[in-house]
């Protein structure tokens, strides 16, 4: 088996009982990239000089006695609209083409200060806003599965790299879902924190009081490692959680018994496809059976999640991507006056959903629809967060299919956004609430698609999510790996 | 024919004078090489967030409370959204809806008249980069490029907006600069005007008097100098009434005072008035104002012009004297305050500083010399005159010798010899020598001459050396010449 | 019920310069998805405060310190255009 395929725990094990070194973790993941990269796409940037230099590093240190934690020497993925210093971040977008940003994200000082070794920037819908990476500007990301598929979006890359092991784990962001379906399309496990766990400095904003970053991993135990590398408090931002990062592992492998399981009835039905639904309901009753309490529950405000969200999320885009305006950096188109020359480049350098969404967010913001749209949006996300944290009462977690349906064919919904929006049904609640979720991979379809099942919990309730994924994963035995086509074993 | 009122108000800007900007740490410098006090936050870079200065929130407090407005319990930061090179976001954070500081006051005197401004809002808000624009004399039509410097952008401002409760230029005038020396007494800013680290607009409109409903308001900008100000304005009211007594509409619009030709210019016309599409600042998080931090900061506040006039009236001076202390900057007027705790007479230590003091300290700084004097100096000064220990001549003399450094009042009289001499006894033996070397005068007086009696006060003060009470030398001639 | 929505204003307020073939998607695309987003209208959401942050977080602060700023070259390196010192852009139309 290549070391291409460890997980972070087992790599960390190797590198410190010398079995490998972070050197070698790096050629394998650099080797597993040459044979994916062409039919997959999964990375915009790979930073052979800059990775190198940190694996070396990395063994030195350890050599030396220096451990700097679990992810020392270990080769990371990160999103490409993750601010890395030196190293240019796109966005996908024409208009951040070739932009290399003179400062780190917090999330990717923790990562340096604790000696990961980033490989490289990762493909995404542009700006992160779609649900296939498909909008990216520079082609899209296929799935490991089957690449005539999408890896879900927007974190398609991150997604798909870790599971075809182009890296050992890696970040993307989630607004809406981006962590958490690509994961569930591509059979990894995606977790999005709580909001305001991990801060957003250098993030590059989509919809601020939504986004939120988050790791990709092959399993649990990896995703909760990654998560704590990055978590706690950030003073440059205001939005970041003051107080402790919840404790998580003291009951990580409590098991199902006890835990109250609450099966959303709104995240079910037409539009869910079937073996999805019957991958759910086997998995449910695994857990029930390991002593797991299954109550039927009901949120209402769930059916206007989606229509909530897409109030919010544009208007607040609108305003964080005005700053692209070819004045400081990025692209620019010439024009006579600047006004000219912002908006000849903005009109050049968005793709479609990108001006889309920048147009619906205008509108709704604009004078005389500001209530009636963005206002009461908020309003009713007041509402929602009641509703769940009323629910919470009677239930420790919720459980849904993270994704309707499995990896759909590039193209199938390019044509009709609306039909593209209904990919995050089920995960946006969680964004809009703040609340913590994971997705989970518990089988494939008959076609060999990934299935993901969805846990969330209330805000800074990461325990529980955790223990009740770990349980999840442990009765889904999920170890297939993409059988992609030239790939050695 | 109709008489006309004209409705201002007044929108000012103060920039901070923290050591960092409003979101950032970047430091507040001024005149440096451009773009070297910038991160990623003030320069609007993807990713960069915004962190609130917790010192400018005082500071916007502090201004409030000296201006009697609420301090709202619940506030928050909403995003101006609006495209323009020097706004590196293309929005603005600021308040909209919930400012922090509501429902204030000032009373400004203007023309002897007493007027109460009232203060629509306070809030905060952050500044902009600086444009230069490239060509034609750096105005800004006809341009051929515009440089950007974002050294400023980021920098705390403070909004402050009157309620158009003025009735004049000269009120206007008046109100800016009460306010102004408000903001500069609080610390919380230079607030120059030449610096432009506090800025003026203007909101005029005129209607006809007797009418309740507001004219159409014109926005005036460009206003470098409270003079400035005071001539625009009257010169927009002007303007209003020529065109609305010629039968036509004054249009809504935003106005540049151009001082060369003395007149308000147009601007090119804007396709509709700006639509900012505010929305609270999901970056950011809401204030809220403990009431015990509000009376921590009002009991912090120091004392108020307004306040400190009143205060001197009380103590007995008269309104232009209480004005002028006032004016004398806190050095000075913390001297006459010692002076009076320690008992000193308010209207004489007044009048001192005021004086002589101050005169001599606009010579010092002509001069090298240090010069100081202290409030125990002053008391010590004021009493020995009062009680006729000392001349005022000798005391101005005394005075300098004191400020030279030379030791207190008391000691440098001493050394100088300049007591004034009040023993009778003494006294009169100057008198008999001057009234036997002057019999002719003593007849002269006795005939009726009054004048006579300046004179024998003059000889018996050359006899004393000049150190002879005057007061009593007269009274002591007139005693026995009568 | 279609939503009139006028696109080229709203094309100016973002400062995008889109054809009339573009503007004329867009504009259809918008109103589907508004008409889509009026089911949200339709809540009751009297008494309700909109959420300001999730977990309801106020005053966070920063002291009144000074951090070292960016490197005016690497500022300046990533510019379209820079002179002196100084981004450079064409001139306003107008000013505000």
């Amino acid at each position: 088996m290549s070391l291409a395929d460890l997980t972070i725990a087992e790599a960390g094990t190797q590198l410190r009982s010398g079995d490998a070194t972070s050197v070698d973790l790096l050629e394998a993941v650099i080797e597993r990239a040459s044979f994916t990269e062409a039919q997959l796409h999964c990375y915009l940037t790979i930073d052979h000089e800059g990775a190198r230099k940190a694996a070396e590093s990395a063994d030195w240190e350890l050599a030396a006695g220096t451990d700097r934690g679990p992810l020392h020497g270990i080769p990371l993925a990160l999103k490409d609209n993750f601010c890395t210093r030196g190293l240019t971040t796109t966005c996908s977008s024409q208009i951040l083409a070739g932009y290399v940003p003179p400062y780190d994200a917090t999330v990717v000082s923790r990562l340096r200060s604790g000696g990961a070794v980033i490989v490289g920037k990762t493909n995404l819908d542009e700006f992160a806003m779609g649900s296939s990476t498909e909008n990216s500007a520079f082609g899209p990301t296929r799935n490991p599965w089957d690449p005539e598929r999408v890896p879900g979006g927007s974190s398609g890359g991150s997604a798909a790299a870790v599971a075809v092991g182009s890296a050992l784990g890696g970040f993307g962001s989630d607004t809406g879902g981006s962590i958490r379906q690509p994961a569930s399309l591509c059979g990894v496990v995606g977790f999005k924190p709580t909001y305001g766990l991990v801060s957003r400095y250098g993030l590059v904003a989509f919809a601020s009081s939504l986004d939120q970053i988050g790791p990709l991993a092959r399993n649990v135990g990896d995703a909760l490692t990654l998560f704590e590398a990055v978590a706690g408090h950030d003073p440059l931002d205001s939005t970041s959680y003051p107080g402790p990062v919840p404790e998580m592992r003291s009951d990580l492998e409590a098991g199902p018994k006890g835990i109250r399981v609450g099966v959303v009835s709104e995240l079910s039905g037409d539009g869910y496809e079937p073996e999805v639904s019957t991958a759910m309901s086997k998995m449910l009753n695994q857990l029930a059976d390991d002593g797991a309490e299954l109550v039927e529950v009901s949120l209402p405000t769930f059916e206007l999640a989606l229509s909530c969200y897409y109030l919010i999320a544009p208007a607040e885009a609108s305003a964080n991507l005005a700053r692209f305006d070819g004045v400081r950096y990025g692209l620019r188109v010439d024009g006579e006056t600047v006004e000219e020359m912002m908006a000849r480049t903005r009109a050049e350098g968005f793709g479609p959903e990108v001006t889309r969404r920048i147009l619906l967010g205008t509108y709704s913001l604009s004078a005389g629809y500001y209530d009636a749209f963005y206002g009461q949006a908020n309003r009713l996300r007041t509402k929602l967060i009641r509703e769940i944290a009323a629910i919470h009462e009677q239930v420790d977690v919720l459980v849904s299919p993270t994704s309707p349906t499995v990896a759909f064919e590039l193209g199938a919904k390019t044509q009709d956004p609306l039909a593209m929006y209904l990919s995050d049904v089920c995960t946006i609640p969680a964004d809009l609430a703040g609340t913590p979720a994971i997705s989970v991979p518990v089988g494939l379809d008959h076609q060999g698609l990934p299935i993901g099942l969805q846990v969330m919990a209330p805000a800074l309730g990461e325990a529980v999510m955790f223990r009740t994924a770990k349980a999840v994963e442990e009765r889904a035995g999920f170890t297939a790996r993409p059988a992609l086509a030239g790939l050695p074993t | 024919m109709t008489t006309w009122e004209s409705v201002i108000g007044i929108e000012v800007h103060v920039e901070l004078g923290t050591a960092s900007k409003m979101f950032c740490g970047c430091p507040v410098v001024f005149g440096d090489q451009p773009n070297t006090a910038v991160c990623p936050t003030c320069l609007g870079l993807p990713g960069a967030l915004p962190v609130t200065n917790g010192t400018a929130i005082e500071w916007l407090a502090r201004i409030g409370l000296a201006l009697h407005c609420q301090i709202a319990p619940f506030s928050v930061f909403h995003r101006k959204n609006y495209f323009y090179a020097d706004v590196p976001k293309n929005y603005q954070i600021s308040q909209f809806d919930l400012p922090l500081c509501v429902d204030g006051w000032l009373d400004v005197t203007v023309d002897g008249e007493e007027i109460r401004v009232g203060i629509e809002r306070a809030h905060m808000e952050e500044d902009t980069g600086k444009s230069l624009h490239q060509g034609s004399g750096g105005r800004i039509h006809a341009a051929t490029s515009t440089l950007l410097d974002f050294n400023r952008s980021g920098v705390p401002l403070v909004e402050i907006v009157s309620r158009p409760d003025l009735r004049s230029a000269a009120q206007a005038r008046a109100y800016a600069q009460d306010l102004r020396a408000v903001v500069a007494e609080l610390g919380v800013s230079d607030a120059r005007m030449e610096e432009g680290s506090i800025r003026f607009d203007a909101n005029v409109s005129v209607r006809p008097v007797g009418d309740t409903e507001l004219g159409t308001k014109v926005e005036i900008k460009n206003m470098n100098s409270f003079r400035s100000l005071e001539r625009a304005i009257a010169s927009e009211i002007d303007r209003q009434v020529g065109v609305l007594e010629e039968g036509g509409v004054v249009i809504q619009e935003t106005r540049h005072w151009d001082e060369e030709a003395g007149a308000t210019k147009g601007m090119r016309t804007k396709e509709g008035s700006s639509d900012y599409r505010y929305f609270t600042e999901p970056d950011l998080v809401p204030l809220e104002m403990l009431a015990s931090t509000v009376d921590k900061v009002r009991a912090d506040l120091p004392e108020l012009p307004a306040d400190r006039r009143q205060r001197f009236g009380d103590l007995g001076l008269d309104s232009p004297l209480a004005s002028v202390l006032s004016g004398s900057g806190p050095d000075l007027r913390r001297v006459f305050d010692e002076a009076v705790a320690l008992g000193a007479d308010p209207v004489m230590s007044a009048n001192w500083i005021t004086g002589e003091v101050t005169a001599a300290f606009r010579r010092a700084e002509t001069a090298t010399a240090e010069v100081r004097i202290k409030g125990s100096d002053l008391a010590e000064l004021v009493m020995m005159v009062k009680e006729g220990i000392l001349s005022s001549s000798a005391a101005k003399e005394a005075l300098s010798g004191v400020m030279a450094g030379e030791g207190s009042p008391r000691v440098v009289a001493e050394a100088r010899d300049l007591m004034q001499v009040s023993d009778e006894g003494l006294i009169g033996e100057a008198i008999d020598q001057v009234l036997a070397a002057n019999v002719e005068a003593i007849e002269r007086f006795r005939g009726g001459e009054e004048k006579v009696l300046g004179f024998l006060v003059g000889q018996v003060m050359r006899a004393t050396g000049g150190k002879a009470d005057p007061k009593l030398v007269n009274a002591l001639l007139r005693q026995r010449i009568t | 019920m279609p939503i009139e929505i006028d696109i080229t204003h709203v094309a100016r307020l973002a400062r995008l310069a889109l054809t009339p073939d573009e503007l004329d998607r867009y504009r259809s695309q918008l109103a589907l998805i508004l008409d889509h987003a009026a089911r949200v209208q339709a809540i009751n959401t009297t008494g309700l405060a909109p959420t300001a942050h999730p977990l309801g977080l106020t005053n966070v602060f920063r002291p009144d310190e000074v951090r070292p700023p960016l490197d005016v070259d690497e500022v300046l390196s990533q510019a379209p255009s820079a002179r002196d010192g100084y981004f450079e852009v064409p001139p306003a139309l107008e000013g505000v």
